[in-house]
């Protein structure tokens, strides 16, 4: 087996999948693991192990009552008094929440109670019923102590959290100075509340040791990340751990670390030699796993009356469990969407009792987009401007902060595109003005922004003497449609018919992937099997003879020197095996990545009882090139939802007074159902960003749903004439903006 | 206990406390079914009753030893899909899959309730005439959450088998 | 969820005599009470399977119609006569939950639906009516959901169903049988009681007694409207719902019954109200003064508090709609 690396250290023109000779790349096709999803075939992770006898055991999880204390004491006697309870695992380097993806583990409990709901102990019995009820019968002697639980109580201890996923602080010129010295000053508020991935699959694993090797059947979005977490977590070696997740029912950040019932299964399982199953309940996950942090967001723009941007500041307050340093990087995208010679972007951290804030879908722009973008709009509105020419005025053409080239930005055009397509132009600049029976109707728009992460990646990709063709790697796939477009990028390349390229993924003993996580996978991964499949290439050429640039492949055969040869002919019986790894480089370095849209939206608000309904929502992107349209376009109706979510509905509440999450199910966090969401529409423009990969494509998972809910909460405002700044828009919001001002209805 | 899922009988020795999705997923090794919430909050669970759309998570097996229960097991398989399993493949009506066995048993249970002339809280008549429009999907398809949002295509795949009358 | 006996009742008599003593609950559809017993806000000690017995039928009776204690809320709802005679309730049924659980909860078993409080459901928090005497962890907590009428210190959960907000408007009456073997009929004003101290007594049935059929008095046709306002377009619970069946005569409105969900422990009915507003000529003023009785009680408890312009807002557009005004 052979190796094939491919470093990013300057763009890399045209390629095969440009010449799309065997026309599959870029094309809507059916998921490849869509017969087995649809037919309840597919093994997420608890389903593993049932039915074949191995006299699994079952897990549940004992959480704490207090939000914030010592553990004095626990009491398993009673419940290990059950009949058919096996153990209690009451170890005090359990896990107290999911780890953070940028952690070596997840952080032990040791005694103390951070939040409420944590995980204290595992009761492990012969049937899930005798566990869930045992469970009940762990006793847990507290020493409380005083928490703080609101992000507005913790505010005067903040701190600078120093560097995260990007500086806590960046800044250029002198803010203050140009600030003062503007014609026009902007300065608002925006507050987000704390948001749950709620992916549909609970955490959940099942652990099965062998002697001192553990099979983790698990449901985590980063594979040898969280392999390297569980094993620090269990004080062994990560060679003794075996992870296998070929799927996981969504994760949108959530599963992005170890969560606790990988660490206490695999303890128990230990313990009572068999195989631990364990799945969070849904309360469980809302209040033992991760969330995104609320937030406070401050921002301030000085301009002249043309709207010309000279200064601009976003300024972030967050929230972590004590410990817990990770910080929303809401002002990912101030750094860098609008030009303006002054420029202060800060964020500041604030310890408070509740579960762990970690990355949820767009990290930072998901939320911190809300704010820019509704300011963005205030601002239009103030000067008088069109919101798309106001954008327009200030649009860079370099990366305002250091002065690097784009290495592609289509944001102008997908305002414009998106315009056309909407009929934009025909929108009621004057807010209140269009109803119809009960309902305002009203139309917004707000500019799309999402940074392109790239990550070192490895796959195997074998070509078999039968002409077919095979794909290994720990990448995963999370619903992004991760199996679909590696099985199109290596057809394309290798010139085979899609139904001849198998994949296989989400296991740790294969090649190492970045796993998925901020829309990095499908660049990242899908470049490390194009290097693959050009290594093999080039073992082919020089099978033939010829140069590489010489060949064309095209439905299992090679074409060279006009002879026209098949795959199975001219391999003879021997396969060709070649892992590809993909490394950023210069290319990356040297130039801002992003990818870029605008949303547009039309909601109706009812005039009686402030009820928003979305009615039309569009979103034009640019990020390169389209490597599956039909499973691009899901991942931007993901990602408008999402949006849709957390603008008029997603609210995790945290009771001031203990620190219990209050809605911690879907009955009462309200995600949004299939009535919420109307047909929605998306546009990918076309574009190539050849500094950006192999594969000249950049992130599109979380693109649609960076500013997404500005768009909706500007067409709120365009229908009602209220401007709302307190995230999501419920409509006791929209009856007090009545209230304290104009009335509808 | 005597259980039919599927067309088959099942001998089972169950706590009596197991719900019927758990005596499904633990017990039958009938995975497809999935546990999204456990509290009829998510509709993943969702199984036919002699021929009716339920949560299963909120019944007791035991209860259910007269009736014929049919899970996504027993729509179809991969090579010989139910129309509307191929009607979700062919428009993403999915993205992660979890909760897809219950959007697609929910909605063929749902295609059998619109057929009685049921009506939904999207109907603007209640006289029995049943318009199957983007609207009335949506109102009936509310009880399947979808985090990762295949609502529009879900709606579309069951448009098109609805049109097509192969449901 | 802890242990329990199951035993499967025969006859109605029966089931009320099993479940005559001791920690014993019915369960039919069971989408409420497994819901609560998984989290051991409920622990039966025994169950009475009572989905075998004769009570699955929507009959005539008279003018009106007797539904059986089984009947399905998603049957119900389509019901022929149900669809024709009484709108109101078809549609606050469609308005309620999922498909899934209107096919499996019955028209029992939702009357007696417990209160979706967060702090009812969180068992390590305070409620007094889960825990008598613990305390309520929703006043002074997170109660956008919870009442603004009929509260006591006690509790301030509402009801949250719609069917029966729609039977409030339509007069239905409640049968049971006592394990005595009684027949008793309860009026649905009666049927379900306010908080005050006991706000773990939420109905006026006895131990053992089971609900076997509602009854509908004659159709009282005119115009029949359930609203329901909630945070999300289907599938949540109601903020504030109203059912309203009203007739005109002449120009001025006739008779009208109006129940709202939501606002009270109880599907809540202010005959005052209606009083104020039979015989008048609908228009704003007259709604704005209905809403002054209807709320002349109301108690906001922090979150709560857009309940109160709600209401009013939602009961002026629902009366305006009903008497063809425009507002």
């Amino acid at each position: 087996m052979s190796e094939h690396t491919i470093q990013m250290d300057k763009p890399i023109g045209e390629t095969r999948l440009d010449r799309r000779v065997q026309d599959v790349i870029g094309k809507g096709v059916a998921r490849h693991e869509g017969p087995l999803k649809v037919s309840g075939r597919a093994t997420y992770a608890y389903e593993n192990l049932a039915g074949d006898g191995k006299n699994v055991a079952y897990g549940f999880i004992v959480t704490s009552t207090i939000g914030a204390g010592k553990i004095k004491r626990i009491d398993a006697v009673a419940a290990l008094g059950k009949a058919g309870v096996l153990h209690v695992v009451t170890d005090s380097d359990g896990p107290r929440a999911s780890a953070d993806p940028g952690d070596k583990k997840p952080t032990a409990i040791n005694g103390q109670i951070t939040h409420y709901g944590q995980p204290v102990a595992l009761v492990v019995a012969e049937s899930f019923e005798t566990a869930r009820d045992a469970a009940k019968l762990v006793t847990v002697e507290y020493e409380p102590t005083e928490g703080t639980y609101a992000l507005e109580d913790a505010q005067d201890k903040a701190f600078d959290p120093g560097q995260g996923v990007m500086p806590s602080i960046v800044k250029k010129g002198d803010f203050d100075k140009g600030f003062a010295a503007a014609e026009i000053k902007f300065d608002q508020t925006y507050t987000t509340t704390s948001q749950s991935h709620s992916a549909m699959e609970p955490h959940a694993c099942v652990a099965e040791w062998n002697g001192d090797e553990l099979t983790l059947y698990g449901c985590y979005q980063l594979v040898s990340t969280n392999v390297g977490q569980l094993a620090a977590a269990l004080g062994i070696d990560k060679s003794h751990i075996r992870m296998v997740n070929p799927y996981i029912g969504g994760g949108f950040g959530g599963k992005l670390g170890i969560g606790p019932e990988s660490v206490f299964a695999a303890k128990a399982a230990k313990v009572v030699g068999r195989p631990v199953k364990l799945a969070l309940t849904r309360q469980q996950v809302y209040q033992d796993t991760s969330r995104r942090t609320d937030t406070i967001q401050r921002i301030r723009i000085g301009c002249d009356r043309n709207g010309v941007i000279n200064a601009i500041s976003h300024d972030t307050l967050c929230g972590n469990t004590p410990g817990d340093t990770v910080f929303e990087p809401a002002g990912i995208s101030t750094v860098f969407l609008y030009d303006g010679e002054n420029r202060l972007i800060t964020h500041r951290l604030a310890e408070v009792n509740v579960v762990l804030a970690s990355a949820m879908r767009a990290p930072g722009e998901a939320v911190g987009m809300l704010a820019l973008e509704n300011a963005m709009d205030e601002l239009a509105e103030q000067l008088g401007i069109d919101p798309i020419e106001l954008r327009k005025r200030n649009e860079p053409k370099v990366d305002p902060q250091d002065g690097k080239p784009f290495s592609s930005r289509m944001l102008v055009e997908c305002m414009e595109e998106g315009a056309k397509r909407f009929g934009w132009a025909d929108r009621s600049k004057v807010p209140g003005a269009r109803r119809e029976g009960e309902w305002l109707i009203g139309t917004g728009m707000a500019a799309a922004s999402r940074k392109n992460l790239l990550q070192k990646a490895s796959a195997k990709v074998e070509l078999r003497p039968d002409g077919s063709a095979t794909i290994e790697t720990d990448m995963t796939d999370i619903g992004t449609g991760t199996y679909t477009i590696l099985s199109q990028i290596a057809a394309e390349m290798l010139g085979l018919p899609l139904d001849k390229v198998a994949v296989t993924l989400g296991d740790s003993d294969l090649p190492q992937a970045p796993g998925s996580g901020g829309s990095w996978g499908a660049n990242s991964s899908g470049s490390s099997v194009y290097a693959a499949c050009e290594g093999i290439i080039e073992k082919i050429a020089a099978k033939l003879g010829v140069e590489p640039a010489g060949l064309t492949l095209k439905d299992g055969t090679v074409i060279a020197d006009n002879k026209q040869t098949a795959l199975t002919e001219l391999l003879a019986g021997e396969p060709i095996t070649v892992t590809g790894t993909f490394k950023p480089g210069d290319a990356f370095k040297g130039t801002h990545q992003a990818s870029y849209g605008a949303h547009f939206c039309e909601v109706a608000v009812n005039a009686v009882t402030g009820e928003t309904r979305v009615r039309r929502l569009m979103t034009v992107a640019a990020a390169g090139r389209i490597l599956n349209e039909k499973t691009a376009t899901s991942q931007s109706y993901g990602g408008q939802i999402f949006g849709i979510g957390a603008t008029l509905t997603e609210e995790l509440v945290v009771d001031p007074r203990t620190g219990l999450i209050v809605n911690h199910d879907l009955a009462e966090y309200h995600v949004p159902v299939n009535a919420d969401v109307p047909q929605l529409e998306v546009v990918f423009l076309d574009e190539r960003d050849h500094a950006a990969s192999p594969l000249a494509s950049k992130g599109i998972g979380e693109l649609a749903l960076s500013g997404v809910g500005a768009a909706i909460s500007n067409a709120i405002h365009n229908a009602t004439g209220i401007r709302l700044r307190d995230y999501p828009m419920t409509l006791d919001k929209v009856l007090a903006g009545w209230a304290a001002g104009k009335q509808a209805a | 206990m005597r259980l039919t899922i599927n067309g088959v009988g099942q001998e089972l020795d169950l706590d009596i406390r197991t719900s019927l999705l758990d005596a499904l997923r633990d017990h039958l090794a009938l995975t497809g079914t999935k546990k999204g919430c456990d509290h009829g909050q998510c509709g993943a669970c969702t199984v036919l009753i002699n021929g009716r759309r339920v949560n299963s998570c909120l019944t007791l097996a035991v209860m259910h030893e007269d009736d014929e229960i049919t899970t996504i097991e027993g729509l179809g398989q991969p090579g010989n899909l139910h129309p509307m399993q191929e009607s979700f493949l062919q428009h993403d009506g999915f993205q992660c899959g979890y909760c897809t066995p219950g959007q697609i048993v929910s909605a063929v249970g749902m295609l059998d309730e619109a057929k009685k002339g049921w009506p939904s809280h999207a109907s603007k008549d209640l006289d029995g005439t049943v318009s199957l429009d983007n609207a009335e999907i949506s109102e009936r398809m509310s009880g399947n959450i979808c985090r990762c949002s295949a609502y529009p295509n879900i709606v579309d795949a069951i448009r098109d088998v609805n049109e097509k009358g192969a449901a | 969820m802890r242990p329990f006996d199951y035993t499967r009742a025969t006859a109605p008599q029966e089931a009320a005599a099993m479940a005559a003593a001791g920690a014993t609950k019915f369960i039919a559809g069971g989408t409420n009470l497994l819901d609560l017993m998984k989290l051991q806000v409920e622990t039966p000690e025994k169950l009475v399977d009572v989905t075998r017995l004769p009570m699955k039928d929507i009959v005539a009776e008279g003018d009106g119609l007797k539904i059986g204690a089984l009947v399905p809320n998603s049957d119900l709802a389509a019901d022929e006569r149900v669809r024709r005679d009484y709108p109101v309730l078809s549609r606050a049924l469609l308005a309620g939950a999922s498909g899934q659980l209107r096919n499996k909860a019955t028209t029992g078993g939702n009357l007696l639906q417990r209160t979706r409080c967060y702090y009812f459901y969180e068992t390590s928090a305070r409620c007094n009516k889960r825990e008598p005497g613990s305390g309520c962890d929703a006043i002074g907590g997170f109660n956008r959901i919870h009442a603004i009428l009929g509260t006591s210190d006690a509790c301030i959960a509402t009801h949250p169903s719609d069917m029966a907000v729609a039977m409030r408007a339509l007069d239905a009456e409640i049968e049971t049988l006592t394990p005595d073997g009684a027949t008793k009929r309860h009026p649905i004003a009666d049927f379900h009681r306010l908080p005050g101290d006991t706000p773990n007594v939420e109905t006026v049935l006895s131990p053992g007694e089971l609900i076997t059929a509602v009854h509908l008095p004659a159709p009282l046709g005119g115009t029949q409207i359930y609203r329901k306002v909630r945070d999300r377009a289907s599938y949540a619970f109601a903020l504030v719902s109203i059912a309203a069946v009203v007739t005109m005569d002449a120009g001025k409105i006739g008779t009208v019954r109006l129940a709202f969900g939501g606002v009270a422990h109880k599907p809540w009915r202010n005959e005052a109200v209606e009083a104020a507003l039979a015989g008048e000529t609908p228009s704003a003023a007259l709604f704005d003064k209905a809403a002054d009785i209807l709320l002349a009680e109301a108690k906001g408890f922090g979150e709560n508090d857009f309940k109160i312009p709600l209401a009013r807002r939602t009961l002026a557009a629902v009366l305006a709609e009903a008497t063809g005004v425009s507002l």
